[in-house]
């Protein structure tokens, strides 16, 4: 080869300026090109991710406050219990007429004259619908609070509220918004008297349902997901570590073996949807078990997490080395022995990580729910997973339903607070990597 | 005795069992642990093992067998005069003998002799106590709801019998067997085994299960509809048909909603492919270490996103937007203020979904650029190929199967993709070119006619059932093709 090629080669003893062009600038322009749309098109993911959670924390970091109005309530004995009734009829407490309270407290702290019928009913309806029940639980709670004053912290209506957050132009015509000019005044007076004021909006994290912006909250929806993730952290983890030890360490290699394996891939990219239908089909239509129930939609969740589990599991197997496995054989372990005291312990950080990944993708599902019954009006905390219940991303979706623009609000909040629920589940996945990864 | 209190005795008769079966292996080696073939330990789970298992079976068979038995001899005790009426009707009295069972057990003696003999009306007894019947009772009815609660109460006696009698049983004949060369610790890993084995089989009972239930609620509905009115009709129109009134039951007509599923899959693989791919390109070509261990994360975090978030956005944000922006223009070029891009479409749900499928083609693509051959690049820029042609002539040819691979897995993910459609692409079924309109999609009208009161018996909710498996076998083919071309390709380079 070498003595070819020596006559071969000749040093260009051309000048530069006649070397042949070969596009050398073009070609450089285009490489500039292609590396400027690469970067743009992360640039542009970015950009959009940004947006996206912007907008919802835009919306929703409100939904945090909420606007109460403190008045002295008189539980006069008048208008509860007018007959003195509530001895015999236990009733008269629950039916009493409270709204009349807020009213006359009211008209008493904005000095108004309570014949003028219009004016009052525009006062009254600053004050959520909802002090009715809070009112009444209190009474009920405690009787011997008939007769006496009590200053009471009632939510504000949604108006008000989005009012007083400033969310409301005021520059628009009276008649088209839905906060009148009369009721800022009052807001205003409210508000400098320090009746009306914002604070933490706890009642986001504990109220139910409700068809009123300003009295609904994700409490109850928080205890189904809930629910639904304590069962399938409970069947999927064991029952992912059983059939993944089983199919990478036990199965022989075979037809029904190769079977399994293109069914789990499979399985992972099926439509959750689908899994919705299975659980109709079979769950709730054959077995029996009741509609909007925890129980039916964390067994529809535990399949649909299964195969992601399995195959996060599966590769962590894979990754302790053989010579683990050779050394407890060797030292008369038998193969049962081998994987559950040496490898199953050593592939743990994996399977760990894969499981929280599984779980949050599970937190975040709403498809499956929806066919399940999930979506419905549930006000009351559900007591166990047999009974009616919803789940925090099915409740986002019929807040998203919802008309009124406090929903907005209220929606981006329970986004917030999901999407919190799924960073910090991430962190733990990835500080349990970070920690107990071990590359061999 | 419940059922769960019943487990729980199972479950204790199973830890005495244990620590039997250690302290009976312990006794029999006579002090010296290396007499024994198996572990102490290893004894007390066979024990255990044999007292719980067999009873739990026992206990799940029962559980099973019995209401059917206790359901067809109560049928056969009901008059002739009912029975002779036909299934549903017998069906229908069976239902309301087992309400007034359930009504009967909260009433004391007195009011059940006052029933009996006629001097009170079981409805509205019954209602007092909280039981809604639905229809009159009859008379005969509080005899056969005697008669069930009777054989029900005697059917809970007799299992807690049989099984605490079967749990105890397994046990003392388990204990007995433990001698020293007892193979106690081979026994317990073929029960392992064996439990192993049922676990990984639930992946394929899953399948089965998707399957059979589609098939044979969608068989249902072919019966009421034909499958070439489905599979080839035009017209998506399912009126639910007055009450009383029969017939006419609407047309289902499946390719309007194909095509809007269709439609807007590609859409937003037409904006997801050239960002992911791009992006996937940069990050395995030319970004340093640093960028790509941030921003390969923070790609990521779009699909870590749960998609009901991407259809809120796409509801109160991108669907807005993009209304607003189309009045600006036409009011700019016509002087015509009106929009022409409507909030809920094809363009805002396919441009969401777009976003949300970005990290998929990236990740996936940048794994397939990934494990192109070192020596493919370093033999193209040997030869003088700057890098983005290297990238164009060399890599990408290389990566071509697996890319298509990875872009037909997405593709499948933007077909079933439910919640971003179901707040905005619309749910009128039509068939257009535009994507300015609203046009819906399969998952759409599944959720559609799923949600609300059902009755599982009209082709309007059975329907769901036949796009559900629509769906499937749509999805399962995309996916076993790329999962086959992926596979492929990389045994090619291994």
């Amino acid at each position: 080869m070498t003595e070819l090629a020596t006559p071969t080669v000749r040093v260009s003893t051309r000048p530069a300026e006649s070397r042949r062009d070969i596009g050398i600038k073009r070609r450089y322009a285009a490489e500039r090109r292609f590396r400027a749309y690469g970067i743009s098109a992360i640039v542009l993911g970015l950009f959009f991710l940004a947006v996206l959670l912007s907008t919802v924390i835009k919306n929703g970091y409100t939904a945090f406050q909420q606007t109460t109005i403190t008045l002295p309530i008189e539980f006069s004995e008048k208008v509860i219990d007018p007959k003195n009734e509530r001895a015999t009829d236990p009733k008269q407490l629950m039916t009493a007429n409270y709204p009349l309270l807020v009213r006359d407290a009211l008209v008493k702290q904005l000095g108004l004259d309570a014949t003028k019928r219009p004016l009052v009913k525009q006062a009254t309806d600053m004050v959520s619908a909802s002090a009715r029940t809070q009112l009444r639980d209190i009474v009920v709670a405690d009787p011997s609070v008939i007769g006496k004053t009590i200053p009471v912290t009632l939510l504000a209506e949604a108006n008000i509220d989005s009012a007083f957050k400033g969310q409301i132009d005021l520059s628009v015509d009276e008649s088209k918004r839905k906060v009148k000019d009369r009721q800022v005044a009052w807001m205003n007076q409210l508000a400098d008297a320090g009746v009306l004021k914002k604070s933490f909006n706890t009642g986001i994290f504990s109220f139910g349902a409700s068809s009123r912006p300003e009295a609904a909250g994700v409490g109850v929806a928080l205890v189904g997901s809930l629910y639904m993730m304590l069962i399938v952290l409970v069947l999927s983890l064991p029952i992912g570590v059983a059939a993944s030890i089983y199919l990478e360490e036990f199965a022989p290699k075979n037809r029904l073996t190769d079977l399994i394996e293109v069914n789990i891939n499979n399985l992972a990219a099926v439509p959750s949807i689908v899994y919705g239908l299975l659980g109709l089909a079979v769950f709730v239509n054959f077995a029996g078990m009741p509609r909007s129930a925890a129980l039916v939609g964390g067994f529809v969740l535990t399949l649909m997490t299964l195969p992601t589990i399995i195959i996060a599991t599966r590769a962590a197997l894979k990754a302790v080395p053989p010579s683990i496995r050779s050394a407890a054989l060797g030292l008369g372990a038998s193969k049962m022995q081998t994987i559950f005291h040496h490898v199953l312990p050593l592939a743990m950080p994996g399977i760990l990580t894969g499981t929280i990944i599984g779980l949050a993708h599970a937190l975040g599902e709403t498809a499956p729910l929806l066919l399940i019954g999930m979506v419905a009006f549930v006000v009351d905390y559900p007591g166990s997973p047999m009974e009616p219940s919803t789940a925090l991303p099915v409740q986002i979706y019929m807040w998203a339903n919802e008309a009124e623009r406090a929903f907005v609000e209220r929606t981006s909040g329970a986004i917030i607070i999901l999407l919190i629920f799924l960073v910090f589940m991430n962190l733990g996945a990835i500080l349990l990597r970070r920690r107990f990864e071990r590359r061999w | 005795m419940s059922t769960s209190l019943l487990l729980l005795i199972i479950v204790l008769i199973g830890f005495i069992a244990y620590f039997a079966g250690r302290a009976r292996s312990f006794a029999q080696s006579g002090g010296k642990l290396a007499n024994l073939h198996s572990l102490p330990g290893y004894h007390g789970s066979y024990v255990a093992i044999w007292a719980m298992l067999p009873a739990a079976l026992v206990l799940a068979a029962w559980l099973i067998a019995s209401p059917l038995y206790i359901d067809s001899s109560v049928r056969a005790s009901l008059p002739d005069s009912v029975r002779s009426q036909g299934e549903a009707t017998t069906q229908l009295a069976l239902g309301q003998v087992k309400s007034v069972a359930a009504g009967l057990v909260r009433l004391n003696a007195d009011e059940i002799a006052a029933l009996e003999n006629g001097s009170a009306n079981l409805r509205e007894t019954l209602a007092a106590k909280g039981v809604a019947l639905a229809g009159e009772g009859e008379p005969y009815m509080i005899k056969a709801a005697q008669q069930f609660n009777a054989m029900r109460t005697y059917s809970r006696w007799l299992m807690s019998a049989v099984v605490l009698l079967v749990a105890v049983a397994g046990g003392i004949y388990a204990i007995r067997n433990i001698t020293t060369r007892f193979r106690a610790r081979n026994q317990v890993e073929r029960v392992m085994l064996a439990s192993l084995i049922v676990a990984s089989s639930i992946a394929i009972l899953t399948t089965i299960g998707i399957v059979a239930s589609m098939l044979s609620e969608a068989g249902r509905f072919f019966s009421m509809v034909s499958p070439v009115e489905f599979f080839f009709g035009t017209v998506w129109d399912p009126r639910f048909a007055a009450a009383g009134s029969s017939g006419e039951s609407g047309q289902f007509g499946l390719l309007p909603l194909l095509g809007g599923t269709l439609y807007i899959a590609f859409v937003a693989m037409l904006f997801a492919v050239p960002i992911g791919l791009f992006a996937a390109i940069y990050m395995a070509e030319y970004a340093n270490p640093r960028l790509r261990s941030t921003a390969k994360p923070l790609l990521e975090v779009l699909a870590g996103i749960p998609t009901i978030v991407y259809g809120f956005f796409a509801l109160v944000t991108v669907g807005p937007f993009l209304r607003d922006i189309s009045t600006q223009l036409n009011g700019l070029i016509t002087g015509n203020y009106q929009n022409f891009i409507q909030a809920q479409s094809v363009l805002t749900a396919g441009i969401v979904m777009g976003i949300m499928l970005i990290p998929f083609v990236s990740s996936l693509s940048d794994d397939i650029i990934t494990q192109v051959p070192r020596a493919l690049r370093d033999g193209s820029l040997g030869l003088g190929a700057t890098r983005s042609e290297t990238v164009k002539r060399v890599i990408l040819p290389a990566a071509l199967p697996g890319i298509v691979g990875a872009l037909l897995l997405t593709a499948s993910r933007a077909v079933g993709e439910t919640m971003i459609v179901v707040l905005a692409a619309g749910v009128a079924a039509r068939m257009q070119l535009t994507p300015f309109e609203p046009m819906t999609t399969v998952t759409v009208k599944i959720v559609h006619q799923l949600t609300g009161d059902l009755e599982f018996t009209s082709p309007q909710t059975l329907v769901a059932f036949a796009l559900g498996i629509t769906l499937f076998v749509i999805t399962l083919c995309l996916n076993i093709y790329a999962l086959y071309i992926v596979r492929k390709y990389r045994e090619q380079y291994e």
